[in-house]
């Protein structure tokens, strides 16, 4: 029992970068109409940047603004120089040259630090454990990635529902062109927003860091789990990110810690956790195709 | 469609030099190039299959390597269980008959291009660009922890398929049977385009609701269109899996379906020969770029991005009198 209550709070935790990942996601593709395939790559320049300066200097916080910088700047950068020309072009176009992008990165990205992976250490502040039921350790770190979730949330839905540009968020959503013609800089309102979810992604490389290994690819990896959270919950809303973020991540948990151990007791042990691996990273994909055969606009749509 | 006849001229005189090739090749001892082509012809295939639906039809699927992947796998895992003795579940026996494992390959891709269609084509847009890509990718995982079928590290295939007494270790007898069912498959996606079926599928990309206005049923034309783009790619899989003698969970990884969505883009969508012209140029711009440097992506990524953002139409429209005859 204790096993699985903390299964269900590692779900929660993937959950959390996962939502982290897709509401940069989805409120870009909510308000520019943008595919950006580079996501991951923003998610790795994060973690990467977060590595690097952790291991140079030591030091946590320094490490947390290096890595959100990074994330940050790179986005700008790739809004202002690619991104930018393409939002008047169609989903294909936007594809090619974000998938290009992630070939840069990540042959960039080896050509700096090499292939083998970096490994960084939780900070020594959060290396502890503490009972959040009796007899059952948790890592603080991971309850921290689980509050730094929540408050991003909570700060998301203030920043959308209650401020000025929450509102032309939500406006641009809704009807790109008529924003314009109303007079707003919608141009400076991209790069924000683009800035804004690309700090998200580098906000979830870095805190992946200490937990898994930072290496090339890793952002490709988690952005198609992150496709599945955007489908799952509805493109361009962010409670449906959410949901599915939540939904995704405790799914894919409990199925890769359990189903190994029950088909081990069908057969040998090393084909067991082979195919049980398969399976439960297959879980998803099957939560997904039930979604839509159910939902196919998602179980939390944008609009209406 | 129209009285142009410069694309078929086009097309004849690109299969004429594929024709030659081989010969100049063999003169010049290069049997590399012979190798090289091949690979070019069968990613052809591949990207031709692909152009149906993303170029002809205006599906942008993002996962067109899980039916490639899957084609080579069925000409892999038949000869695993042929070479064992053991049947497949128990029943199918094992084979290296080229007449039963492409039979095969294009039963299993087009039957799984049916099932993951049926369900991703009830989206559209980036949904579907996404989903494509998802299922292509559960696919890939579902091979990697495949371990009896060599998981990570792929099933090596020792001796290629037999067909009809032909030789197909020899490069060059390979390199024309590759290049008739290149020929024939072309041929094929012509004779498609130009039908009844290609007009419509033609008029769902232009707008699928004006389709669906006139009374078609766009669904099943457009899960039509899927399934036989999956089974080119399976065709496309299987011959790769005799060229290599060699199937890895690499033909299903998401880069494939990347790349093979450039070959289509890089050569002009929407064209019997552009996707052939991308694969030439794709497969030739890596090779050479891979000679150069071991960090040849790096170069790519950026010339994708430049291709994309400033040369539309593809390497076809560069083509003196063939700009704007492709789609339109």
């Amino acid at each position: 029992m204790t096993l699985v209550l903390e299964q269900i709070l590692n779900g929660v935790q993937l959950g959390v970068m996962l939502f982290l990942l897709a509401a940069g996601l989805t409120l870009i593709f909510g308000i520019m109409g943008v595919i950006n395939l580079a996501h991951g790559s923003l998610y790795m320049v994060g973690a990467y940047a977060a590595a690097v300066t952790a291991s140079a200097t030591g030091s946590a916080i320094l490490a947390m603004l290096a890595g959100l910088a990074a994330a940050a700047v790179t986005g700008m950068a790739i809004e202002y120089v690619v991104l930018r020309r393409l939002y008047a072009r169609n989903h294909l176009d936007q594809v090619l040259a974000t998938f290009g992008l992630i070939l840069f990165f990540n042959q960039g990205v080896t050509m700096l630090f090499g292939r083998q992976p970096l490994f960084v250490d939780i900070p020594a502040a959060l290396s502890g454990a503490v009972e959040i039921v009796p007899g059952v350790p948790y890592p603080v770190y991971r309850l921290l990635i689980i509050g730094v979730g929540i408050a991003v949330a909570v700060g998301l839905y203030l920043l959308i529902t209650r401020t000025r540009i929450g509102m032309l968020v939500r406006a641009g959503a809704t009807n790109r062109e008529m924003v314009r013609a109303l007079g707003v800089d919608i141009r400076l309102l991209y790069t924000v927003v683009f800035g804004l979810g690309a700090l998200l992604a580098g906000l979830a490389g870095l805190m992946a860091g200490p937990i898994t290994s930072v290496q090339v690819g890793m952002g490709e990896q988690i952005l198609i789990l992150t496709f599945v959270v955007v489908v799952i919950g509805g493109i361009g809303s962010i409670r449906g990110a959410v949901v599915g973020a939540l939904l995704v991540g405790i799914v894919d948990t409990m199925l890769r810690a359990f189903l190994p151990t029950l088909l081990r007791g069908m057969m040998a042990g090393a084909e067991a956790d082979a195919l049980g691996a398969g399976l439960s990273s297959m879980g998803v994909y099957l939560l997904m195709a039930l979604v839509l055969l159910l939902r196919p606009k998602g179980l939390v749509p944008a609009h209406g | 469609m129209t009285t142009n006849r410069r694309p078929l001229m086009a097309l004849g005189l690109t299969f004429a030099v594929l024709l030659v090739l081989p010969f100049v090749a063999t003169a010049l001892d290069s049997t590399a190039t012979i190798s090289l082509v091949t690979r070019m012809m069968i990613y052809a295939i591949a990207a031709s299959s692909l152009n149906l639906i993303l170029g002809y039809g205006g599906m942008v699927s993002f996962g067109h390597a899980a039916y490639y992947g899957l084609g080579g796998y069925t000409v892999g895992i038949l000869y695993a269980h042929f070479v064992s003795g053991d049947p497949l579940f128990g029943i199918i026996p094992g084979t290296n008959q080229f007449l039963i494992t492409l039979p095969a390959a294009l039963l299993v891709s087009g039957l799984f291009a049916l099932a993951l269609g049926a369900l991703s084509l009830r989206t559209s847009g980036v949904q579907f660009i996404m989903i494509t890509l998802a299922f292509a990718q559960m696919v890939f995982f579902l091979f990697v922890s495949l371990e009896m079928y060599g998981g990570d590290d792929g099933l090596i295939i020792r001796r290629p398929n037999e067909l009809l007494g032909l030789r197909l270790r020899d490069e060059l007898t390979f390199y024309f049977l590759t290049l008739g069912f290149l020929a024939a498959y072309v041929g094929l996606c012509g004779r498609i385009v130009n039908s009844r079926f290609g007009m419509v599928i033609g008029g769902i990309r232009q707008n699928e609701r004006r389709m669906a206005a006139i009374g078609v049923s766009t669904y099943r034309y457009k899960l039509v269109a899927f399934v036989i783009a999956g089974m080119g790619a399976g065709l496309a899989g299987a011959l790769m899996a005799n060229h290599a003698r060699f199937v890895s969970p690499d033909m299903l990884h998401w880069t494939k379906s990347g790349e093979l969505m450039i070959m289509v883009i890089l050569g002009g969508m929407g064209t019997l020969l552009g996707p052939i012209l991308g694969a030439i140029s794709l497969i030739g711009l890596e090779s050479v770029l891979s000679g150069w440097t071991e960090n040849w992506q790096f170069y790519l990524g950026p010339i994708l991005v430049l291709i994309v953002l400033f040369a539309r139409g593809g390497l076809y429209s560069l083509i003196p009198g063939l700009r704007g005859n492709g789609r339109d």
